[in-house]
């Protein structure tokens, strides 16, 4: 596979709801290899609308989505597959409630990447251990906080060993004391080279790793630059009001 | 008391040809709630596809299985078809007709417990990459199945009173053994009010067996922060 293409490469991709409402009107995004591309803007801009597309989570009406080179867009592509190589973190954390941690964590790497159950469980309790999570193996997701959740729903998509991660909102569901815990661990992973498209409103996280920030409006891509350049001088008067809106205390 | 014979009572209560009919209803039960959920889930998963070749006979299924009685159904299998030259045994109709007609039933049960798995789990189950039948296997079921229990419970306890329906056709469960009994010595209270004991014990029995699967599926979300809901202010 030729290296400076584009790990995740979305080109004019037009999407309706129903007949009536464009969510997403002719986006267009790369995120090269080792990137960390932060999306951002105000509620119902379409941003987690277009990161559920990247995997296939949500299909698109027209245009292109290319995952290491593989079409998600193409009928003929086995999702499935694909998916098991990008990992993806949700809002709302999505462990599976019935499964102890351990078992949401080997769930994937068994049925899936079809490893036995040592493998899979060694590689758990090192994802575990990454995460600050080894004394909870044996709990169920409703015993731990939201905090804690988010991070065992990190670890699951790391054990597949993905080429990349999507985040959807990751920390939108937590209470404050709760965020840096996750944001920490989505940090170290960005300064490991970690490719990751991250929806958030973390501009402290955007700041840190991001090499790019991407906003969006009304379904629509609106600016996509170099960090610096979108927080000191950002060209549209649209993120020039959403960044005074988040960032004014 | 006057009219009630004790002795004839005690002694259909321990009557080995009652017990049996009793073993009858009781795997008549258990057979046609296995074969009828299987069945029924199969029905579920076809109404809830997006393909209309799919869910439109499902809807028709169920539409027939439930908008006739059981009892015409029954006649049906081991009366009438015979006239086509499908000839099946008392026990075949009896389980045959049962499991048709409880999968209708457990099939809309079924397919609310799939509804109330969330979207997100699908989507997580997904992006793992899970193919749609271990999305299933492995999430949606499971988590459908902790919700469907207490109805689920509900139909086990209906079947095994609807099995009586099958001694029209002359299965010989506990009401038609019964039934024959009665020319014994037309203790006809006595014998009843025994029969009618038997099948209390038999629901009494699965209630306690229902709660303890109850308990046992409830496992991984009793420690959760949240007290499951119960009616009434506590004080």
């Amino acid at each position: 596979m030729n290296t400076t293409a584009p790990m995740i490469e979305i080109a004019a991709v037009n999407k309706w709801y129903g007949a009536g409402f464009q969510v997403l009107k002719n986006c267009s995004l790369s995120v090269r290899r080792g990137e960390v591309v932060v999306v951002c803007g105000p509620s119902g801009s379409g941003k987690s609308t277009l990161i559920k597309c990247v995997n296939g989570l949500e299909p698109v009406n027209d245009g292109t989505i290319k995952v290491d080179g593989a079409a998600v867009t193409d009928p003929s592509t086995k999702l499935p597959s694909l998916r098991a190589k990008v990992g993806m973190v949700f809002q709302h954390f999505e462990l599976f409630p019935h499964m102890n941690v351990l078992e949401n964590l080997c769930i994937g790497q068994e049925k899936v990447l079809k490893r036995g159950a040592s493998e899979a469980r060694a590689k758990a309790q090192a994802l575990l251990e990454r995460v600050g999570m080894t004394a909870h193996s044996h709990k169920y997701p409703g015993q731990l906080s939201g905090g804690q959740q988010q991070r065992i729903a990190i670890a699951r998509a790391l054990a597949m060993d993905p080429i990349a991660m999507l985040f959807d909102e990751p920390t939108s569901a937590l209470d404050p004391e709760m965020i840096t815990e996750v944001l920490d661990v989505m940090v170290s992973l960005a300064q490991e080279g970690m490719t990751m498209m991250v929806v958030t409103h973390e501009m402290g996280f955007a700041r840190k790793v991001a090499d790019r920030v991407v906003f969006m409006d009304r379904g629509e891509i609106v600016e996509d630059t170099q960090k610096q350049r979108f927080f000191e001088d950002p060209q549209s008067d649209r993120a020039k009001l959403f960044l005074s809106k988040i960032l004014s205390h | 008391m006057k009219g009630w014979h004790w002795d004839g009572f005690f002694e259909y209560l321990t009557n080995a040809y009652l017990l049996e009919g009793a073993l009858i209803t009781l795997g008549l039960t258990i057979f046609s709630m296995i074969f009828g959920l299987m069945l029924g889930f199969v029905i579920a998963v076809m109404r809830m596809s997006k393909y209309k070749f799919l869910s439109g006979p499902a809807y028709f299924y169920t539409w027939i299985f439930r908008g006739t009685p059981l009892l015409v159904q029954l006649i049906i299998i081991y009366t009438g078809l015979p006239q086509m030259g499908i000839k099946l045994s008392v026990l075949e109709s009896t389980l045959i007709g049962l499991t048709l007609n409880e999968a209708a039933y457990l099939s809309e049960i079924v397919r609310a417990g799939i509804a109330a798995v969330p979207r997100g789990q699908v989507n997580a189950a997904r992006a793992i990459g899970m193919t749609e039948f271990q999305v299933m296997r492995y999430v949606v079921a499971p988590q459908a199945f902790r919700i469907i229990i207490p109805p689920l419970g509900n139909s086990v306890n209906g079947v095994l009173k609807t099995t009586s329906i099958a001694s029209i056709i002359s299965m010989e469960e506990l009401l038609r053994r019964t039934q024959v009994l009665i020319q014994e010595k037309f203790l006809v209270l006595e014998l009843f009010v025994v029969a009618a004991l038997y099948y209390l014990v038999m629901t009494t029995v699965w209630e306690l067996v229902q709660r303890r699967i109850e308990r046992r599926f409830g496992r991984a979300f009793e420690a959760q922060a949240s007290e499951p809901a119960s009616l009434g202010e506590q004080r």
